[in-house]
């Protein structure tokens, strides 16, 4: 069956295999499934679409990637041709060519699911389908989304062109925002299509690294790509082998990306000398003070209280705020953070983190009893499996204090 | 006494009819437009609200939203034709009226048609992509 489905006997074989060996990690942990056969079945067809579609990934990618390259190639000599002062490829037709396109696709005109679509199709090297996926919806609502923007872009004439000088600063924040999201939806740690969540992450920072190439004194950029690149070094450590979230404080920082970290310092350095003081640049200097302790305890929550202070300057929005409290709370204690988050108790009273800063406050005051019932309400409002998971035992844990 | 006269029809009837039934209407329309042309200074038919833009101010800083007005709040109070050369400078001007600070302005395209004879527009490479 999974033969004829797969065309190959090579790969069904390949696919059982690995179902088996799925298998004996998790039926002894999780217990045995009511039909196991059904299960493997079902195990093997998922790890050979796995596989088959980064096979399918791999091959195009080098086909665009060597087209790309074939592209820099002849800008390379042409303008070796033309003069060495027009040498720079950040100022070949190549590269207008690409920040029309950039622009075009972020245009705040178009709804932000719109623009990240257009964005991952028109200039990432994923399909639709993988796009689809990522983000939870039909592939077909997805190639309509894009059929749409695509059909606005012509109808109410967004101009193909790099925006005039008056228009950039807006316009360029939609791109920012737009590569943003691109890379948080990667980011979030859910129990999804891993590779493909990856892949999200990969494809913002080369975009935001193009953009950087392209408008290299533009500090916000900088700050983006920072701040992606000194997220993503701590991919490795966040989940540990059984997929569950591990918290800053606990990750293994010996299993962070060194030369990401490096890179994303380099970045925020530069882009604070160009007097950058936007909301990415703030965020990038939080992260970079993460990146910057070698242990936990080493890190300096003074300064980064200190720039969530400035970040909330710019961004009244009560997530930066709880952000804050978090901070604040590890600069001046548990008590202080406490008075900050209840401050957005009102706004946040849907958000599950809400409940579980409070209630990692609440524990570290020692109130477990309050703190069980924070966790409680965070677990009910929590979808993200991974979080669930983390929630539940925490909430195990107040509970046996409570008693204790 | 001037009085402006606006028009509101389900677009999705109008999308989805017939070239038939489409050129009827646009049929019909040509009669009003010979029968009134003594007293109407001017009328536009616009393009479907998916190409439309709502553009805020609030504190000095700019907010578009894809789609049409649709709040219940507001009402219609005035209006503006500009001739400019792309959305980005309509939605400049949009973001200039006074009332774009505490209201909201709706920039939507006004419908071309083709000058008989006349080839077809050229779009963009992004929109064929």
């Amino acid at each position: 069956m999974l033969t004829r489905a797969l065309g190959d006997l090579d790969r069904a074989e390949e696919a059982v295999q690995d179902a088996y060996a799925i298998a004996l990690e998790r039926w002894p942990r999780d217990g045995v499934p009511a039909d196991p056969a059904a299960w493997i079945v079902t195990a093997a067809r998922r790890r050979a679409i796995d596989r088959l579609r980064s096979e399918r990934r791999f091959a195009a990618r080098a086909e665009a990637i060597a087209r790309l390259d074939a592209l820099e190639r002849e800008a390379r000599d042409e303008a070796d041709r033309d003069d060495a002062a027009d040498g720079d490829l950040a100022m070949s037709p190549i590269a207008d060519e690409r920040l029309r396109l950039i622009f075009t696709c972020c245009h705040p005109a178009l709804a932000p699911d719109a623009r990240v679509a257009l964005t991952l199709r028109l200039l990432g090297g994923l399909t639709t389908g993988e796009v689809a996926r990522a983000f939870l919806v039909s592939e077909a609502a997805m190639a309509q989304r894009v059929v749409r923007a695509k059909a606005k872009i012509r109808a109410a004439r967004i101009a193909y062109e790099i925006p005039r000088d008056a228009d950039l600063p807006a316009r360029l924040g939609s791109v920012l925002a737009t590569l943003y999201l691109v890379f948080n939806e990667g980011y979030a740690a859910t129990a999804g299509d891993a590779l493909v969540r990856r892949e999200l992450c990969a494809e913002a920072i080369r975009l935001a690294r193009v953009l950087c190439l392209l408008m290299p004194d533009e500090p916000e950029a900088l700050g983006l790509l920072a701040l992606m690149r000194l997220h993503d070094a701590r991919r490795a450590a966040r989940v540990d082998a059984h997929g569950a979230l591990v918290l800053l404080a606990d990750q293994d920082r010996s299993a962070w990306d060194r030369g990401a970290i490096a890179e994303g310092h380099a970045l925020t350095e530069r882009a604070l000398a160009l007097h950058g003081r936007g909301r990415y640049v703030v965020q990038a200097v939080i992260a970079a003070e993460h990146g910057r302790a070698r242990r936990a305890e080493d890190t300096d929550w003074q300064r980064i209280a200190g720039a969530y202070e400035q970040l909330a300057a710019l961004d009244d929005s009560p997530v930066v705020a709880l952000n804050r409290a978090v901070a604040v709370a590890m600069a001046r204690g548990p008590e202080a953070g406490l008075a900050l988050a209840d401050e957005q108790a009102e706004p946040l009273a849907g958000y599950h983190l809400l409940h579980a800063t409070r209630a990692d406050l609440l524990r570290r005051l020692g109130r477990a009893g309050e703190a069980a019932a924070a966790y409680e309400r965070a677990l009910e409002l929590a979808a993200n499996p991974v979080e669930r998971r983390f929630l539940a035992g925490r909430l195990a844990e107040a509970r046996a204090d409570e008693r204790g | 006494m001037k009085y402006l006269l606006t028009i509101y029809a389900d677009e999705s009837t109008w999308v989805d009819a017939s070239p038939e039934d489409n050129a009827e209407l646009m049929a019909a329309y040509e009669a009003f437009t010979r029968e009134a042309s003594d007293v109407v200074l001017g009328g536009e038919a616009l393009q479907p609200t998916t190409t439309a833009t709502t553009v805020r101010v609030r504190d000095g800083e700019r907010l578009l939203t894809d789609g049409p007005f649709a709040e219940t709040r507001e009402q219609l109070g005035g209006y503006y034709v500009v001739d400019v050369a792309d959305l980005d400078a309509a939605i400049g001007w949009a973001a200039k009226i006074p009332d774009a600070a505490n209201g909201c302005v709706e920039v939507r395209p006004i419908m071309e048609f083709d000058a008989p004879g006349a080839d077809a527009p050229s779009h963009d490479a992004a929109a064929r992509g």
